[in-house]
C-alpha cells in the first residue's frame, strides 16, 4: 500500500469535515473491499477515515413499514437480525450470502451500496425493494440512486448513514455464486407490495445493477413465474468474461427471476 | 508514526506503526506470533483468521490501527493455562485434520468461531458451509471436517463439566 493519514472521527460531521478538508480521502468502515484494493495499489487515498467506531450508525429498527438499517451494520448482523428474519426474510438471507463468515463479521451495508460493485448483491435488494439511502445531507430513492459501474449519486462529502427498506410481502433473493470468489455472477431480487412490482438484477450488467422492466410488467398481470416463461433479457448490455459469456449471464437472468418469483410466493 | 494498542492473548500491547501496517504484520512481526499465516493476502484463504473481541476476521484485510483497544485471540492464546492444547487443536491432531499446516490455525480459528456461533453439534453440511472462507490445498477437508465436528463436541463436553 502508498501510505496515509489515518482518521477515526466520532461523529458523522467530523468525518465529514475531514471529507471536506482532505481532497483524496476515502471512507473506511469493513474494509474488505477498500483495503484489499490498497494492498494491489488500485487504490491509493492519502487520507483513511474510519467511521466504524462513530455511534449511532450501526443498528437495525423496524419502523412503521420499514426496516431501517445503519451504515456500518455488519452483514453478519443483518443475516441473524430477528427483526430481517421476521420482516423482510429475503433481505437476511441476502446478507448471509455475503463473501464468508468472516468477511460478513467486517463488512457493512454502506459500504457496499457506497462502492456499487456490479457483482454486489445489495444494490440488487435496494432496487429490488425501492429502499431509501439517508445521507448526511440528504434521502435518495433507490431508482436515482445507482449510476453505473461503482458509481453512484454520492457527492464527494455525502456519507450513507442509513438504508430504509419498505417492507414487501413478497420477496425473494436468487444468488448464482462464482464457484471461487463467491460474488454474484447473477444475482434477481424480486418483490411485490401491493401492485408495484421490482425485478432487479446484479452481476449480469455491464453498467451495474438493474431493473427488468419486461419481467415486471409481465408480473404485474399475476405474480407467478409462468408469466415469465418465454421471456428474455437480451445479451446486449450484459457483461461476458471468463466466468460467464453474456448469452449465459441473460439466460440466467431468466432462471433465476423465475425461481425467485416461486420463492418469494411460497 | 501513530500508537496503536489492544491486547492480545490477555497481555496489553502498545506500539508505534506505520499505519499500512495491516493486523497480520503486527502479530508476527512485531509480536512474533508467528502461528498467523498469511496464504493469499487477498482475503480468500482464511489462513491469517484470528478473533477480535470474539468473532472470526481475517487479519491480512485488518490494519492494526482498526483494532485499537479491542481484544484479541491468536492461535497461541487458545490453550488453557493448565492445557497443553484447545480441545479445537486435540481434535484436529487426533483426527489428522492437517498435512503441512500451513492452513491450521486458521481453520481452527474459524472452527472455534463456527462453535460460538452454531454450538457444539456440528452436522458436516454446516461445517462445510461455514468453512467458505477457509481453503486447504493438502487434505482435501475430509479430515478437517471429521476433527472440527470432534472439536466442537469436545468444547460442549468441557462446558458441562467446567
Amino acid at each position: 500500500m502508498y501510505p496515509f493519514t489515518f482518521h477515526r472521527p466520532k461523529t458523522v460531521r467530523q468525518a465529514v469535515g475531514l471529507l471536506n478538508k482532505n481532497e483524496d480521502a476515502k471512507l473506511l468502515a469493513g474494509g474488505h473491499t477498500l483495503l484489499p484494493t490498497m494492498k494491489l495499489r488500485l487504490a491509493s487515498p492519502a487520507h483513511l477515515i474510519d467511521i466504524s467506531g462513530i455511534e449511532g450508525l450501526s443498528g437495525i429498527e423496524l419502523k412503521g413499514r420499514s426496516i431501517v438499517i445503519g451504515a456500518t451494520t455488519r452483514h453478519a448482523e443483518v443475516a441473524n437480525s430477528p427483526i430481517v428474519r421476521e420482516h423482510l426474510p429475503a433481505l437476511a438471507y441476502l446478507a448471509g450470502l455475503i463473501g464468508d463468515p468472516a468477511v460478513r463479521h467486517c463488512g457493512t451495508i454502506g459500504g457496499s451500496v457506497a462502492n456499487n460493485d456490479p457483482s454486489a448483491d445489495y444494490p440488487a435488494a435496494c432496487l429490488g425493494l425501492g429502499a431509501t439511502i439517508v445521507t448526511s445531507k440528504r434521502r435518495i430513492k433507490a431508482d436515482d440512486f445507482f449510476r453505473g459501474l461503482f458509481e453512484t449519486a454520492l457527492e464527494p462529502d455525502e456519507i450513507i448513514t442509513k438504508v430504509m427498506f419498505p417492507l414487501a410481502r413478497k420477496a425473494a433473493y436468487e444468488k448464482f455464486r462464482n464457484q471461487a470468489s463467491r460474488y454474484a455472477l447473477v444475482g434477481v431480487f424480486v418483490s411485490k407490495r401491493g401492485p408495484e412490482v421490482r425485478v432487479a438484477v446484479t452481476g449480469a450488467g455491464s453498467n451495474g445493477v438493474f431493473r427488468v422492466t419486461a419481467f415486471e410488467e409481465a408480473l404485474k398481470k399475476r405474480f407467478s413465474e409462468k408469466l415469465l416463461e418465454g421471456l428474455s433479457v437480451p445479451a446486449d448490455g450484459l457483461s461476458g468474461d471468463i466466468h460467464g459469456s453474456a448469452e449465459y449471464r441473460a439466460h440466467l437472468i431468466g432462471v433465476l427471476a423465475r425461481r425467485a418469483v416461486a420463492k418469494a410466493r411460497a | 508514526m501513530p500508537a496503536v494498542s489492544m491486547t492480545v492473548n490477555g497481555k496489553a500491547v502498545t506500539a508505534d506503526v506505520d499505519p499500512r501496517t495491516l493486523l497480520v504484520e503486527f502479530l508476527r512481526e512485531h509480536l512474533r506470533l508467528t502461528g498467523t499465516h498469511v496464504g493469499c493476502d487477498t482475503s480468500q484463504c482464511g489462513a491469517c483468521v484470528v478473533h477480535v473481541d470474539g468473532k472470526a476476521r481475517k487479519s491480512c484485510t485488518t490494519l492494526a490501527l482498526q483494532v485499537e483497544g479491542a481484544n484479541i485471540t491468536t492461535i497461541e492464546g487458545l490453550a488453557a493455562p493448565d492445557e497443553p492444547l484447545h480441545p479445537m487443536q486435540a481434535a484436529f491432531r487426533d483426527h489428522h485434520g492437517l498435512q503441512c499446516g500451513y492452513c491450521t490455525p486458521g481453520m481452527i480459528m474459524s472452527a472455534i468461531d463456527i462453535v460460538n456461533r452454531k454450538g457444539f453439534s456440528l452436522d458436516d453440511k454446516t461445517i462445510r458451509e461455514e468453512l467458505e472462507g477457509n481453503i486447504c490445498r493438502c487434505t482435501g477437508y475430509h479430515n478437517i471436517v471429521k476433527a472440527i465436528a470432534a472439536g466442537a463436541e469436545a468444547m460442549g463436553a468441557g462446558r458441562k463439566a467446567a
